[in-house]
């Protein structure tokens, strides 16, 4: 027994919401929509079951179909069905003996690349409704019921399941249905259709020693900016960050590219910290921008939040007020030289350091 | 399975499927349909289009298998994960999340040695029937690579199985459902990157 109920618009929703002390109420809403009238409801059922339960009656040759396929069909799915440029081929991939056997071979040889509608169709039904239904793309539910039956009938010529002077009809779809070549190779698994239905396999909950793969697969260097700059995408809080997609991974943690300048040498244990940064004008520059906190958002050679220092060096270097430019810069903080992020103002550094990270950045960090 | 007309006190919004959809829980999401016109109730499978020509899954053997729709136990650590870089070694809380189409998550445990060694994580409250649940594991992370994993288990005692458990019974070809361990590789720089252990 099979029932349809109509949803217009919020005329049900009364229904889903009503409880019984409410009933007595009048509701706001309750002269929204009407009941959907009984010639509304056979507009709308036009669903084809696997039993063909809900098939109308009629029927079309394999000659109209092809006409109507070189019309209507053909410049997406290829005169032969064979198009793998709109969407994946109808036809190939099903053989004679397929056919006799209700099992297409090449699913489980994996002989065809790409598998086509006719190697997966297991129920004629399917076929039809969803011509019926959603065919041309352009213009669904144009075709007539006898012009449905045509198309499917030329598709199940072109894949030699009918020959070309076959009619089909509500009559002898049934009999086409026990010829179809995938028709035994689907089943249902009721094993991930019932909420208690049984897995097919699950692991064990090992907790020490236990067995291990290697890496088999990881994403190719060429997709690395594949969703854009991920260091943009990141909150900036926190021990992570997100990677700078649009160059190559560092070579070194985030944390630790201030070491390796130039012309000292790395006896500091700690990979993390800001070390080996030389003296200027009399200052340990290495305390002094890591008091301050520069490091945690100026990497040497990285961008972290802000730009790396060397690119800020970079950049200004060959400025006429260099110094005097990025001594206000640090001193009173910006934004939209480099980014959207601002830098706060740094209020707290006194002259004499402000010229020493100035000088440092121009030649030293170079 | 409910019909749902508001979401987090608002009616729905247009991308979520205004005025009307459905919602299945522990059931695959391309079964939750939005914009509901119309419902119909049947005593059998409808095998309309999608779920007889493109949500069915190959096996090795050739067959199909249809209406394979309950979402099986899963989990994946979204902190740290790919596209990340970890910024020093040090302190970390893993964090993720764990979900089943069967039940109530009952216990994640994470490893952050490929999978040799195991951790029972911290749950976060409420754990409810089919709902994303939290997990919370500290990390000190020592400068070595290595690979982080989380694995659930839900209370039906199912366990999240790895990708060549996964393989080995449902081949390549059965491209949904894959419920199988995520694997996050840590660089000895600090970056997370996505990669398959097989």
């Amino acid at each position: 027994m099979r029932f349809s109920i109509i949803l217009m618009q919020f005329a049900l929703l009364p229904l889903l919401c009503y409880t019984p002390a409410l009933q007595a109420q009048e509701k706001p809403w309750q002269h929204l929509g009407r009941k959907a009238s009984a010639d509304e409801i056979k507009a709308w059922d036009i669903d084809v079951r696997g039993d063909f339960k809900g098939l109308p009656q009629g029927q079309g040759s394999v000659a109209q179909g092809e006409r109507i396929w070189e019309a209507k069909c053909a410049s997406c799915h290829g005169s032969f069905g064979e198009l793998n440029e709109v969407f994946p081929p109808l036809i190939g991939g099903t053989t004679a003996q397929d056919i006799k056997l209700g099992r297409v071979a090449a699913n489980a040889n994996n002989s065809v690349a790409q598998r086509t509608m006719m190697m997966k169709l297991a129920r004629l039904s399917t076929l039809w409704d969803y011509v019926n239904r959603a065919m041309p793309w352009n213009a669904p539910k144009t075709l007539q019921t006898d012009e449905v039956y045509a198309v499917v009938a030329y598709i199940l010529n072109l894949g030699s399941v009918v020959p070309e002077d076959f009619v089909l009809s509500h009559e002898n779809i049934a009999q086409v249905q026990a010829k179809l070549p995938n028709r035994n190779g689907l089943v249902r698994f009721d094993g991930m259709w019932q909420t208690k239905g049984k897995p097919d396999m699950q692991n064990q909950a090992c907790m020490k020693n236990c067995d291990t793969e290697a890496i088999s697969s990881s994403l190719p260097e060429f997709a690395r900016n594949a969703h854009g700059n991920l260091s943009e995408q990141n909150r900036l809080i926190g021990g992570l960050r997100g990677a700078d997609t649009t160059r190559p991974a560092a070579q070194a943690l985030m944390a630790s590219t201030t070491a390796n300048l130039p012309g000292t040498t790395s006896s500091n244990s700690k990979p993390n910290a800001v070390k080996a940064i030389p003296t200027v004008a009399g200052m340990d520059m290495k305390a002094l921008l890591a008091k301050n906190t520069c490091t945690a958002c100026h990497g040497l050679k990285n961008k972290i939040v802000g730009p790396s220092m060397q690119d800020i060096g970079a950049r200004y270097q060959n400025k006429a007020d260099a110094e005097a430019y990025l001594i206000n810069k640090i001193k009173s903080g910006g934004a939209g030289v480099w980014g959207s992020v601002p830098m706060p103002p740094q209020s707290q550094l006194k002259e004499a350091e402000l010229k020493a990270i100035a000088q440092w950045l121009l030649k030293e960090a170079q | 399975m409910i019909v749902a007309w508001a979401m987090n006190g608002e009616m729905l919004r247009p991308e979520n499927g205004y005025p009307l959809r459905l919602v299945v829980p522990g059931v695959q999401g391309v079964s939750w349909v939005k914009y509901l016109r119309r419902i119909e109730v049947g005593d059998e499978r409808y095998d309309t289009k999608d779920e007889t020509l493109h949500y069915i899954d190959l096996m090795p053997d050739g067959l199909h298998r249809q209406y394979t729709s309950i979402q099986e136990c899963k989990s994946v650590i979204t902190t740290p994960s790919g596209g990340q870089v970890l910024m020093d070694q040090g302190y970390y809380n893993i964090s993720g999340l764990a979900w089943s189409g069967r039940g109530r998550i009952k216990r994640v445990d994470v490893s952050v040695d490929g999978g040799r060694n195991w951790r029972t994580a911290r749950l976060e409250t409420p754990v409810l029937s089919k709902a994303l649940t939290r997990f919370n594991i500290d990390w000190v992370w020592d400068g070595a690579p290595t690979i982080l994993q989380s694995r659930a288990i839900d209370e039906t005692g199912y366990v999240q199985p790895k990708l060549n458990q996964l393989r080995a019974l449902r081949g390549t070809k059965s491209i949904y459902h894959n419920n199988a361990i995520q694997s996050w590789k840590i660089d000895r720089n600090g970056e997370v990157s996505n990669v398959q252990v097989s």
